[in-house]
């Protein structure tokens, strides 16, 4: 067999395991998080978790509303009977079953919060449409992340759902060499109450966990209830060394975000960029909490192999990007992106979100809230009401509108000239300006991404995010040097702001730079950088790409002035630059409407 | 579901002070924890729960009154001639789940009895259940902003009024409220951040020992949670009886002079806006003597809360590198030299 015929193979068994697991014990294990395209191979799997987890199956269509995730008040039967007739949710409705979610990736962040939720508590509080209680929801949920390059499933999900497996690796006409054993998960399913994970697995598990950076205690504590129903899947009763490898190999590898020493070595310090956490003490009731460790040389010799053996499992689970950034130098952003281009923040695009309600006539393009609606003719159905009937009785001043924020989300995208050795030095004295404008998208609760351009290309150095630690950090470890691809800045920023503005949301590009370009759009250094940067310019104002143009050189030039002409910028010259107006002109900017 | 004893949490212990000082003084004014996923932010909240001491209500009052007091309560237990029935219950902590909608939350015409009834009245929500006790939002980050608008202006001035439908109601709403959130996922809007009283960031913890202890005992509680609660049931019992103590010793606590110029001093030092930050550092610090069965504040109370009710009401500069506990902490070194 080759190479590529091995590793299918083993992401094959991989897939299989993480299903039967999910089979015997779904709310124990999560859920599985499945990374790849729709397909064959995917559908297989599919059909492998209908056929090996107990029903019901729900599926969660990635824009579901509130009101059919939790139920709530049941509209056409309340107007029918005239009483109120609450729904049960698709989330109430999975009890005891398995959820599956198409396009993790996408999900909005309630229907995030909602999942997670019912992961954690195994019910749903729900206080709903004049409703109030709880409905046990014990769940498993498979999540099937079909995201690009950035995109992920919101990380507050993948994290509580603890087996995740990559079929991206499978060629669509691949076979899978065993099929899950339904007789075998049902067995386990009973066994798995009576199965117990020894304290020196567990051990092993968080060391490992340690050692491959993963930093998430949830984690760990589900690679333990993994090792556990893999356990009870092979018939132990006591978890053993293969249990708690599977579950290193399933759990903690695909999360891991940096490679595992090779020789046995103590667990290294938790790289951190911010100051050092106090460590907290232990409790002092910890001594009567369990057996003194006793002294036995060969004990822990024993648990060192047995942490080796948990990390060489785990290892070859880890991804591929994993190790090339190590060896660059840098550790693997922890988790996936939360925040990223779809990720849990993902802003409604309906026209920016409701706010309230208000008493009208709905005209085109706006929606009629029913249940208010309701609301506000229910107090009247007495005296409306004619004899023997039981309609609701609506008339025109009950109509009620959802109202919507006006408006709509903005994307400030910095677009830096990290060119030359005095580049950085002109960012530092343009930081007022910088503070001025973060402070205001801050409070403003737009987005914000940081685009920097030097040597021969530009970078998206950090996608749109709310986070402004993100941004802070990222802008702190801006490196500098090189030549000035102007144009390959502005068209980075225009491709950006196109794709925000398919997304609902209205862009705003501020360019720092002092505009004396030398790196042409296709890479080369010469004169033609300037011209090409004008080209690209002119390309943002065609696209009516809002932007506002700091110019950071020390005696502003010419060549500055005409660029932020073409871009159809507002020109600020950084000398005597007052932060108070940069401040002023973006909001005007970003209020101005898309 | 059974909840997670409050004493089996490993560590923690900037988070469970936070706690213990909002349950012996509900008007220190709310606690904000932010942190990394998968600390127990909400476990230990959802914890508190476990360890309040009883209350003594009105019998049948639906905002759980104060038979004790005349002021703070509903129009109904107002009206009321002659002695209340009182029962003693817990202390609530009410749940404010993601999606929510704003009519649970302060409360709206109940629609039963509309619908059948024909008769306009009140069904009290959310805000209601929590008057004396806690609310808690777990990703108080996402909330859209309008509801925490409208939650903090009514813990701040403890009633609820409604205007709706037709319904006009005013009601007690006194309650300590708890946010948790994860900055990586939005921020909140430093309008709110002031509004809490104590703030604090919970990190996972790095050791292995303590890792491993955090694992085995979340484990060994989500695979025989009865065995595990009657294990801690004993420790559960000593903290309730400290809150106790606490919450009765609070009164007879003393503030000198001295201890409000270091207060004072430190909030200069730091630059912080308003009284705000002052009052709430003393008055931590208060409960925080109270806890220790003292009854004078001291220096060491004061150390020991200003990151709690100093570190959010910093004037914000996005691009400094330095965290705000990093800078509570040296203008500590400077007012309190060791
Ligand atoms: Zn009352």
């Amino acid at each position: 067999m080759t190479a590529d015929a091995l590793e299918a193979e083993a992401r094959w068994c991989d897939a299989v395991t993480a299903i039967e697991l999910l089979g015997v014990g779904p709310t124990q294990v999560g859920g599985v998080l499945v990374r790849g395209w729709p397909g064959p191979v995917r559908d297989r799997l599919l059909d492998w978790v209908r056929m090996v987890c107990l029903p019901p199956l729900v599926k969660v269509p990635v824009h579901i509303t509130d009101d059919r995730l939790l139920g709530g008040l049941a509209l056409a039967a309340t107007l029918e009977t005239g009483r109120v007739v609450l729904e049960r949710g698709v989330l109430a409705q999975a009890d005891g079953g398995v959820v599956l979610v198409p396009m993790a990736e996408r999900l909005e962040a309630n229907v995030v919060g909602h999942l997670c939720a019912a992961l954690d508590r195994h019910e749903l509080s729900l206080e709903r449409d004049g409703f109030t209680g709880v409905t046990p929801c014990r769940i498993g949920v498979v999540a099937l992340d079909e995201g690009i390059d950035d995109e992920r499933a919101a990380s507050a999900l993948a994290d509580r759902l603890g087996l995740h497996v990559d079929l991206q690796p499978l060629p669509p006409r691949s076979t899978p060499p065993l099929l899950p054993d339904v007789d075998k998960v049902r067995a386990a399913r009973a066994r798995l109450e009576s199965t117990s994970v020894p304290d020196s697995l567990v051990t092993a598990l968080c060391e490992a966990a340690v050692q491959l950076g993963v930093d998430s205690l949830r984690a760990t504590v589900l690679a333990v209830a993994v090792a556990r129903a893999h356990a009870a899947l092979c018939g132990r009763a006591i978890a053993n060394d293969d249990d708690a490898a599977m579950a290193a190999r399933l759990v903690l590898g695909p999360r891991a975000t940096r490679f595992p020493e090779t020789e046995q070595a103590p667990a290294p310090p938790e790289p951190s960029d911010e100051p050092a956490p106090e460590q907290p003490p232990l409790p002092e009731d910890r001594a009567d909490d369990q057996p003194p460790p006793d002294g036995d040389p060969d004990e822990g010799d024993l648990d060192a192999a047995l942490t080796e053996l948990v990390i060489a499992a785990a290892r070859s689970a880890i991804p591929d990007g994993v190790l090339d950034l190590v060896t660059a130098g840098r550790s693997v952003q922890r988790g996936p992106r939360s925040a990223g281009r779809s990720g849990a923040l993902k802003a409604s695009t309906s026209g920016g979100r409701p706010s309230g309600t208000r008493a009208a006539v709905p005209q085109p393009g706006e929606r009629l809230n029913v249940i208010e609606t309701l609301r506000a003719a229910a107090p009247w159905q007495r005296l409306r009401r004619r004899a023997a009937s039981s309609r609701v009785e609506v008339r025109r001043d009950d109509l009620r509108v959802t109202r919507f924020a006006q408006r709509t989300e903005s994307l400030v995208i910095f677009c830096v000239d990290a060119s030359g050795s005095a580049a950085l030095q002109r960012l530092a004295e343009a930081k007022g300006a910088v503070e001025q404008v973060l402070g205001d998208c801050y409070v403003r609760r737009d987005h914000v991404a940081l685009i920097a351009f030097r040597g021969t290309h530009a970078d998206l150095l950090l996608p749109p995010t709310r986070s402004l630690v993100r941004v802070r950090r990222c802008l702190a470890d801006l490196a500098g040097g090189g030549a000035t691809p102007i144009a390959a800045g502005v068209d980075a920023a225009l491709a950006l702001a196109l794709e925000a503005r398919k997304r609902g949301r209205s862009p705003l590009v501020v360019m720092m730079t002092d505009g004396r370009a030398n790196v042409g759009r296709d890479g080369t250094r010469g004169p033609a950088g300037q011209g090409d940067a004008l080209a690209s310019a002119r390309s943002l104002r065609a696209h009516q790409v809002r932007s506002l143009f700091i110019d950071t050189a020390p005696r502003p030039r010419p060549q500055a002035r005409e660029l932020a002409r073409e871009m159809g910028a507002t020109y600020l010259p950084l000398p005597h630059l007052d932060p108070r107006v940069v401040s002023s002109q973006v909001q005007a900017l970003t209020q101005a409407g898309p | 579901m059974a909840l997670f004893p409050f004493s089996a949490i490993v560590g923690q212990d900037e988070l469970k002070l936070a706690l213990e000082i909002a349950v012996v003084d509900p008007g220190v004014g709310g606690v904000l924890v932010f942190g990394d996923r998968g600390t127990g932010k909400s476990t230990a909240v959802r914890a508190l729960a476990g360890l309040l001491p009883k209350m003594k209500v009105v019998v049948g009052c639906e905002y759980q009154c104060d038979p004790t007091s005349d002021r703070a309560q509903c129009p109904s237990c107002r009206a009321m001639t002659g002695t209340p029935q009182v029962a003693e219950v817990s202390v609530p902590v009410v749940d404010l789940p993601l999606g929510a909608t704003e009519d649970r939350v302060v409360g709206a015409l109940d629609l039963e009895a509309a619908l059948t009834r024909g008769e306009r009245s009140f069904s009290p929500g959310l805000l209601a259940r929590a008057n004396r006790g806690f609310l808690y939002i777990d990703e108080v980050n996402l909330l859209p902003d309008h509801v925490v608008d409208l939650l903090l202006d009514v813990a701040a001035s403890g009633e609820n009024v409604v205007e709706r439908e037709g319904i006009s109601v005013r009601h007690p709403a006194r309650f300590v409220l708890i946010g948790s959130g994860n900055p990586e996922e939005g921020e909140l809007r430093p309008q709110l951040l002031d509004r809490f009283g104590l703030s604090l960031e919970v990190r996972t913890p790095g050791d292995l020992p303590t890792r491993v202890e955090v694992v085995k005992r979340r484990a060994a509680f989500e695979r025989e949670s009865g065995a595990f609660l009657e294990k801690w049931a004993s420790a559960e019992t000593a903290l309730t009886t400290k809150l106790e103590d606490g919450r009765r010793r609070l009164r007879e606590v003393q503030v000198p002079d001295a201890a409000i110029e270091r207060a004072a001093t430190l909030c200069i030092a730091l630059g912080t806006d308003g009284l705000r930050g002052e009052l709430t550092l003393v008055r931590a610090a208060r409960a925080a003597a109270a806890l220790e069965g003292e009854l004078q504040v001291t220096d060491r109370h004061l150390a020991r809360v200003a990151p709690l009710a100093l570190r959010h009401r910093l004037r914000r500069n996005v691009l400094d590198e330095v965290g705000s506990t990093v800078r509570v902490e040296r203008a500590m070194a400077e007012v309190f030299p060791p």
